[in-house]
C-alpha cells in the first residue's frame, strides 16, 4: 500500500499472559474513516489501546506513513469512551482543548499566538467555539465527544482512536458527529472506530476492520462488510479466551 | 486593631504565624491534585502511617525534628509503596492493601510509644502542637514547601493531563507511572511538614478542605490550585487566631474554621450549591408551569 498508510503486521497483545489479539494485520490508508467491529471481548479496545502505545505489543509492529511506531506518539490520538471520563473536572471546553497543545508548549512557557490560533481552530472545526467556556458537564454527549476531537485536532494527530464514540447518542448528535467525521476524513486524517451497530456501518463508514481475537476481515465495506464475514466474526469463537474457559 | 494584632506579639505567635502560612498554603495547594486525583482516603492512611515513623524517629535520635522527620518520611512511603506492590499482580486492591498496612503500622506505632522514654504525649502527634513550634521545626517546613512547591507548578500541566484523564496522557508520551509516585512522594513530604500543626489525625482536613471549597465555586484547574493554597492559608491563620483568643486547641480550630467555610461554599456557591440550586429548580418549574397556562 501506499506510504499514506496505517500498518499492522502480526499484531498480538497480552494481557496477563492470556492473548486478546492474534496475530492481526491489516493496513488502512489515511483520509478514511474504519470501523472495528467484533463481539464483546473480540479485542476492539485492545487493538485501539495499542496502536495508541498503551499496551505492550507482543509480536508484531504498528508502521505509519512507512516508519515504524514505538510506543506512544503525538500523531495518534486515543479518545477514550465517554463513561472512563471525570465530566465534573474543574475545566471548561476550551481547557481540554488546550491540553492537546500542553507538550508543545514548555512550561514555563505561556501558550503563544499560534498555540492559541490551533485551538480556535479545532474548536472552530467541531463547531463548538461558541460554547468554549462552558465547564464540561453542561454539554451533550454529542458534545462531549467533539470537544475529544478538538484536543485530538489542536495535538496535531493524524490518527484518531476512539473507543465506542457513537454509543448512547441520539440521532441529531450521531448525524452531527458523522459530519465532523466526514470532514476529518476529506483533511486526510485516518479515523478508526470501534462501533458495535451493524445497522448504521454503511452509512458512516469507508471500511471495516473486523475481530474475534484474530482477524476475520478488512477493507472497504463493499469488500469486507458481508454476511460470510460478518456470520464468522460474530459466530466462531475460534481464539476468543471465553471458550477456554478464562476471563479476559 | 490590637484585638488583631495583639496575639501576634508573643515570639511563639510568630512562629506558629509563620508555620501556618506555610503548611496552609502548601496543604491547600497540594489538596487540589489529592482531590482530582481522588487520593483523599489513601492521604488518610498515609497520615495514620506517620505515627509508627515518629516512634522511631524518638526511639532512635529523640525529639530532634531531623529525625521525627525522616521517620516520619520513611514509614508513610513504605506503606504507601508496600500497598502498591502488594496490590500489583494480586487479587488485593489497592485499597484493600492500604487499610492493612496503615492500620498494622497505626497499632505498630502505638506499641513503639509506649517504649519510649522521653515523656512524650500521644496526643501532641495526634492533633498536632502549633504553639510548641520551634525554629527547627519551621526550617523542615521551609525546606519542604521549597522542594515540593516548584515542582508541582512545574509538572502542573502534565499533572493536569494525568488527572483528567489517565489513558490520554499516556498516550500522549507522558510518564505517567513517575508522575503518580511523584504525587505520592510529594503528598507525603506535605503532611510530614504539618505533622507539628495538625497532628497525624487532623492533617486530612488541612489538606482536602480548601481544595473542596473552591471546587465548588469554580471551574479553573489553576483557580483550584492557587485559590486551595490562598484559602488554607487564610483558614490556618483564622484558627490559630481563634484559638488563641478562645484558648482551644490550635490544630482542632483550624479544621473547624475550613469545615465551616466548606459548609458556606457548599450551600451558597452560585453555580453548584446546594440552595442556589434548590432555588433555579423551582425557578424554573414555576415558570415552565407558567408557560403551559399560558397556552
Amino acid at each position: 500500500m501506499s506510504e499514506h498508510s496505517l500498518q499492522v503486521e502480526n499484531l498480538t497483545v497480552s494481557y496477563r499472559r492470556i492473548p486478546a489479539l492474534h496475530h492481526v494485520g491489516f493496513s488502512v490508508p489515511c483520509g478514511s474513516c474504519v470501523a472495528v467491529l467484533g463481539p464483546n471481548g473480540a479485542g476492539k479496545s485492545t487493538l485501539l489501546k495499542a496502536l495508541a502505545g498503551l499496551l505492550e505489543l507482543e509480536t508484531g509492529s504498528v508502521s505509519f506513513h512507512g516508519r515504524q511506531m514505538q510506543g506512544a506518539s503525538r500523531e495518534f490520538a486515543y479518545l477514550p469512551q465517554r463513561e472512563m471520563v471525570d465530566w465534573d473536572f474543574p475545566t471548561t471546553v476550551r481547557g481540554v482543548v488546550e491540553m492537546g497543545r500542553y507538550l508543545r508548549v514548555r512550561w514555563w512557557r505561556r501558550f503563544s499566538k499560534e498555540d492559541g490560533a490551533a485551538v480556535d481552530a479545532a474548536l472552530e472545526a467541531v463547531q463548538l467555539a461558541p460554547l468554549q467556556d462552558r465547564q464540561i458537564s453542561a454539554l451533550s454527549g454529542g458534545q462531549q465527544q467533539r470537544v475529544f476531537i478538538a484536543r485530538a485536532l489542536a495535538q496535531e494527530a493524524h490518527v484518531l482512536l476512539l473507543d465506542e464514540p457513537f454509543t448512547g447518542l441520539d440521532q441529531p448528535s450521531q448525524e452531527s458527529l458523522k459530519l465532523v467525521f466526514k470532514q476529518l476524513k476529506n483533511e486526510g486524517k485516518l479515523l478508526l472506530l470501534s462501533h458495535h451497530d451493524l445497522q448504521n456501518v454503511p452509512d458512516l463508514f469507508d471500511r471495516v476492520v473486523l475481530l474475534n481475537g484474530e482477524l476475520i476481515a478488512a477493507g472497504t465495506v463493499a469488500e469486507a462488510f458481508t454476511r460470510d464475514n460478518l456470520t464468522r466474526t460474530y459466530e466462531t469463537r475460534v481464539f476468543s479466551g471465553v471458550n477456554h474457559g478464562l476471563a479476559i | 486593631m490590637d484585638w488583631l494584632f495583639e496575639p501576634f506579639q508573643h515570639v511563639f505567635m510568630q512562629r506558629a504565624l509563620a508555620a501556618c502560612v506555610l503548611v496552609g498554603f502548601l496543604n491547600g495547594f497540594m489538596g487540589g491534585f489529592v482531590m482530582l486525583r481522588r487520593m483523599a482516603l489513601m492521604a488518610d492512611s498515609l497520615s495514620h502511617s506517620l505515627l509508627p515513623g515518629l516512634a522511631v524517629g524518638v526511639l532512635l535520635f529523640g525529639l530532634a525534628p531531623a529525625g521525627l522527620f525522616f521517620g516520619a518520611l520513611s514509614a508513610a512511603l513504605l506503606v504507601a509503596l508496600g500497598a502498591q506492590l502488594l496490590s500489583r499482580g494480586s487479587r488485593v486492591k489497592e485499597d484493600t492493601a492500604l487499610a492493612i498496612l496503615y492500620t498494622v503500622a497505626f497499632s505498630a506505632g502505638v506499641v513503639l510509644l509506649s517504649f519510649v522514654k522521653v515523656r512524650v504525649s500521644l496526643l501532641h502527634y495526634l492533633f498536632g502542637n502549633i504553639l510548641g513550634v520551634s525554629n527547627q521545626d519551621l526550617w523542615v517546613s521551609y525546606g519542604v514547601a521549597g522542594l515540593v512547591l516548584p515542582l508541582l507548578v512545574a509538572a502542573e500541566r502534565p499533572l493536569q493531563l494525568l488527572l483528567f484523564e489517565p489513558s490520554v496522557a499516556r498516550s500522549q508520551g507522558i510518564a505517567t507511572g513517575i508522575l503518580n509516585v511523584g504525587l505520592v512522594v510529594a503528598l507525603v513530604l506535605t503532611m510530614v511538614s504539618s505533622l507539628q500543626a495538625v497532628g497525624v489525625i487532623l492533617l486530612l482536613g488541612l489538606l482536602i478542605s480548601p481544595a473542596a471549597t473552591v471546587y465548588m465555586l469554580c471551574d479553573s484547574y489553576a483557580a483550584l490550585l492557587w485559590g486551595g493554597g490562598a484559602l488554607g492559608v487564610f483558614g490556618a491563620v483564622t484558627g490559630l487566631w481563634l484559638s488563641y483568643w478562645l484558648g482551644l486547641p490550635s490544630g482542632a480550630c483550624i479544621v473547624l474554621v475550613l469545615g465551616a467555610i466548606f459548609c458556606l461554599a457548599y450551600l451558597l456557591s452560585p453555580r453548584y450549591g446546594l440552595l442556589p440550586k434548590i432555588w433555579r429548580s423551582r425557578h424554573f418549574h414555576q415558570e415552565s408551569l407558567a408557560r403551559w397556562e399560558k397556552h
